[in-house]
């Protein structure tokens, strides 16, 4: 901690944020990262393979198994309408990632394009485009993706758009700084004094050294599009029944909590493991190939 | 100093503009008519176009913006459809106080326990205790609050019968009461915060306790817990506090679901019936006191920087 | 610090060190260094950066985490420092001995203001009251050269420039009439025009309390001036030790002869090492450290691990002066 002689000459920091390259492979150097990247992987098996993997139809009502504790012939129960969980908990993964997966997809491309435009336009455009951040950031994108459904109306589609506008505001500031400090830089400056056409300097030289810190902002962010879409359908205002989303789940087996708790226990399980899953695998992602770090985006 | 303080609160006065003109686009762009909403589904074209003019409809978008905003500062913001209640008594004077109470009752929890749990684990960084304080911090960061809220409820509600699992008492009102009915949701609300303090704790302690001023606290003979608590911890306040202030939306964002989960009459409750019930004016209420009171309490974040960091008040 | 006082004709050395050691993982950073201070003396460590100079001092105040630390450092009246348990060494931390930073700056919390460091040092270690540390701190910043010193106690470190800020340092660690003093490169930090003054005030000020100082410098030309005694380390070893003018003037190892041709000017931050490089901490050959840059290498020294010998080259007998070479100059 205190420094002793031999840390006096050169920092230590500079050096840490290249040995991604060289050393040992990432699975080998980080086991937590590797595991919740398989968990993360089994998510993505089980919801492409879904319908030959699952017992029953996710859908299928049974009067007969009505709210059954977990037994042999449904591993994590049933619900009020006698619908096995698991098989419904499988499906659930489906919507969870394609929400996931595509509303980031559109956060990514709104925030590219708004990012872009107010890192390069400058003068009172990009003022008037900063404030505008600024105010998709003042909301929480849960209470933004709420205004959003109350103008779309619910639905698979509806929720997919309404959480990807409400991602827009962080990707397009982490766009614009990457911008910015692409701008400063030397060989921009160069590309402008040679006259070569904006939109080409903008091809070839913003472009590529924006994408990469915004692929890690994806794989960062998909954790929380999940977590905003299964927050609105647990409100109840998301997708709508009987599709099998966690978050619809979750919110049916919490008026029977007392006595069968598995309904919205299993369910929210699968979603925990997901995110937390997606946490390690984002932390690491971001670790490893973001030499800034950004702190508290 | 304060021509920074100044340019910081016209900058904040430009994103409430910009996010009140949103606010009332969204009135606007929502499906449905709201004069036939009010007309029912019998009346004429005359009655039309008369509640047309009286709502100033016919305006054009911007004078519409005005009156709407000038009425909106006013506390007139307009009656609900089904309730037939005043949307600012419902929204401001009812529902506020309620997430209010229990966004400070988490913040409270949270910083009480998120930052010893922190402190103690960047004292004892690599020990089996710093592991599993990470562990819990993981963990706690990304596991959903209301199914967090629904275990708990379960567990302390169902199984052990400790506290009560619906309903609220304002603890202004009835102390005691309220503090019961509101510790099992700050309870649900806080572990996320408490684990990003721990978290955000443990890795600004460490990096201030390399700085050579802990080194010369204790080549001045200062005890541990001093070199600690006194020089170690008063120097993260400053990153605490302004991750604490941008995580404002989160916090603001929970109090939506576990209200939810608790059946707690705030704003959570308050927007998803509003947009149930396509009551759009509420919904556009929700947004503006949640915007505004994040826009705020950013404001003085960043204005009290300099009491936190002296360096600061000098800055030109 | 009790019993009789002994009428002996040498006094006992204030603090003794013997075969200090210190181990960062594999690497060795100290290899069982010896040294002496005699009381109210002035000694000199030197030698370039990495040679373990700042590590002793950080090791003789229990300062120094994640490395493994061995051997003795006998302080006259309490014991083996390096085997004190923590809250006994917290107690003898600005009473018995006291240290000055490289970079003062970095040094006083910026989140208070220096009167406060000043005095809350000054109320628990001597239990002084309130307004008793309050006078006494404005005493101390007077005596230190700050002008208006009652003003200059709530200024907060950043207020003040370098020197004003090695100068409240001096202030604190001075504030309990420490009987050793630890400055650990205390100018590099500043500008050169200050660079001399600061020296001059820390000498001058530990001289006029009896106190001993131990003077990390890289700079031999300044330590002859300025110090009694100097001891030259090279990779983590003593490697020529004695008298300031016999090791300015008389010196045996081809090392210090290096160090004395590179730096004559006082303010160099950083020496123009010899030619060479030094051997890394986990790789040291088992001989001579220096072998590998050094003018007058024998076969012997690469293999041979040269021990301190005395250097008979007394004027009155009296000298200590010793080198660690298998081909002395």
């Amino acid at each position: 901690m205190t420094h002793p002689d031999i840390s006096e000459p050169s920092g230590h920091s500079g050096a840490q944020a290249i040995k991604t390259t060289a050393g040992r492979s990432i699975f080998v150097r980080r086991p937590f990262f590797t595991a919740a990247l398989l968990v993360a992987l089994g998510y993505v098996l089980a919801s492409v393979f879904a319908p030959w993997i699952t017992p029953y139809s996710p859908v299928a009502q049974s009067i007969d198994a009505m709210m059954k504790p977990p037994s042999v012939a449904h591993p994590l129960g049933t619900d009020s309408y006698g619908k096995d969980i698991l098989s419904r908990v499988i499906f659930g993964a489906r919507y969870a990632l394609a929400i996931g997966f595509f509303s980031v997809l559109i956060g990514a491309t709104g925030g590219l394009v708004v990012g872009l435009a107010a890192g390069l336009s400058g003068g009172w455009v990009e003022w008037v485009l900063m404030r505008l951040i600024d105010s998709i950031l003042a909301l929480p994108s849960l209470i933004l993706a709420v205004a959003f459904i109350a103008i779309l109306g619910q639905g698979v589609d509806k929720v997919i758009i309404a959480v990807g506008l409400s991602l827009i505001g962080p990707f397009a500031r982490t766009v614009r700084a990457d911008v910015m400090q692409v701008r400063v830089q030397l060989f921009v400056e160069a590309a402008h004094l040679m006259s070569i056409p904006r939109l080409k300097v903008i091809w070839r030289h913003i472009l590529p050294n924006v994408i990469f810190p915004l692929a890690v902002q994806v794989t960062i962010r998909i954790s929380e599009a999940i977590l905003v879409s299964s927050s609105l359908s647990f409100l109840g205002i998301g997708v709508t029944p009987p599709t099998p989303d966690w978050g619809l789940m979750i919110a049916e087996g919490r008026a029977f909590v007392s006595f069968a708790p598995w309904m919205s226990a299993m369910p929210g399980f699968a979603l925990a493991l997901l995110l937390i899953a997606l946490s390690i695998v984002g932390d690491g992602v971001r670790e490893e190939f973001d030499p800034k770090l950004r702190r508290g985006a | 100093m304060l021509l920074h303080a100044l340019a910081r609160i016209g900058q904040t006065l430009a994103v409430l503009f910009v996010v009140s003109v949103a606010s009332f686009g969204l009135l606007k762009l929502a499906p449905g008519d709201p004069v036939q909403i009010m007309l029912g589904s019998e009346y004429s074209p005359e009655a039309y176009e008369s509640l047309v003019a009286e709502m100033g409809l016919d305006q054009p978008f911007l004078v519409q913006y005005a009156h709407w905003a000038l009425n909106f500062v006013q506390g007139d913001w307009g009656t609900s459809f089904v309730a037939h209640t005043d949307i600012f008594t419902h929204a401001f004077k009812e529902a506020l106080p309620v997430t209010l109470t229990l966004a400070s009752f988490s913040l409270a929890f949270a910083i009480l326990i998120g930052v010893p749990l922190g402190v103690l684990s960047a004292v004892k960084k690599d020990t089996a205790f710093d592991a599993g304080a990470a562990v819990f911090a993981l963990t706690g960061t990304a596991f959903p609050s209301f199914l967090l809220g629904i275990l708990l409820i379960w567990f302390f509600g169902v199984k052990l019968g400790l506290f009560p699992v619906m309903g609220y008492v304002s603890p202004w009102q009835d102390f005691w009461t309220g503090i019961y009915h509101i510790i099992l949701p700050s309870l649900t609300l806080s572990t996320y915060f408490i684990a990003m303090i721990t978290r955000l704790t443990r890795a600004t302690l460490i990096e201030v306790l390399e700085q050579p001023y802990i080194a010369a606290a204790r080549a001045r003979g200062e005890p541990n817990w001093r070199v600690i608590w006194v020089h170690g911890v008063r120097n993260i306040a400053m990153p605490l506090v302004t991750i604490l202030g941008l995580q404002l939306g989160v916090l603001l964002q929970g109090t939506v679901l576990t209200e939810t989960v608790f059946n707690l009459p705030g704003i959570g409750q308050m927007l998803t019936s509003a947009v149930l019930g396509r009551e759009y004016a509420v919904v556009q209420a929700g947004v503006m006191m949640t915007a505004t009171l994040f826009i705020g309490v950013n404001l003085l974040v960043d204005l009290s920087y300099p009491l936190l960091d002296p360096r600061l008040r000098d800055r030109k | 610090m009790t019993g009789t006082p002994t009428l002996t004709p040498a006094p006992q050395p204030l603090l003794i060190v013997d075969d200090l050691s210190v181990h960062r993982g594999a690497a060795k950073i100290l290899d069982r260094v010896k040294l002496t201070v005699e009381k109210g003396e002035t000694l000199a460590l030197v030698g370039e950066s990495g040679a373990g100079k700042s590590t002793i001092a950080t090791a003789l105040m229990g300062l120094l985490s994640g490395a493994k630390v061995e051997g003795h450092a006998e302080l006259e009246g309490t014991g083996d420092l390096l085997s004190l348990p923590s809250k006994q060494l917290v107690k003898l931390r600005g009473q018995r001995i006291s240290m000055i930073f490289q970079d003062a700056g970095a040094a006083l919390n910026p989140a208070y203001t220096v009167g406060r460091q000043l005095i809350s040092a000054l109320r628990r270690n001597l239990g002084l009251s309130r307004r008793d540390a309050r006078a006494r701190a404005v005493d101390l910043f007077s005596s230190v050269g700050i002008n208006d010193a009652e003003a200059r106690l709530s200024a907060f470190p950043h207020q003040l420039s370098g020197g004003m800020q090695q100068r409240v340092m001096v202030a604190i660690a001075l504030a309990c009439n420490p009987d050793l003093l630890l400055a650990d490169e205390p100018t590099s930090a500043l500008d050169v025009t200050i660079q001399a003054q600061i020296v001059r005030l820390i000498l001058s000020q530990t001289r006029a309390r009896g106190a001993s100082c131990i003077f990390v410098l890289h700079d031999l030309a300044l330590a002859s001036q300025s110090c009694d005694r100097i001891v030259v380390l090279y990779a983590g070893q003593v490697v020529e030790c004695g008298p300031a003018r016999d090791v300015l003037e008389r010196h045996r190892h081809p090392y210090t002869r290096q160090l004395k041709s590179c730096v004559l000017e006082i303010g160099r931050q950083d020496l123009e090492a010899p030619e060479g490089t030094v051997p890394s901490h986990d790789s040291m050959p088992p001989g001579c450290r220096f072998a590998t840059r050094c003018p007058r290498a024998l076969p012997r020294c690469a293999a041979e691990m040269p021990p301190l010998t005395p250097a008979s080259d007394d004027r009155d007998g009296a000298s200590d002066h010793a080198f660690a070479c298998w081909n002395p100059e």
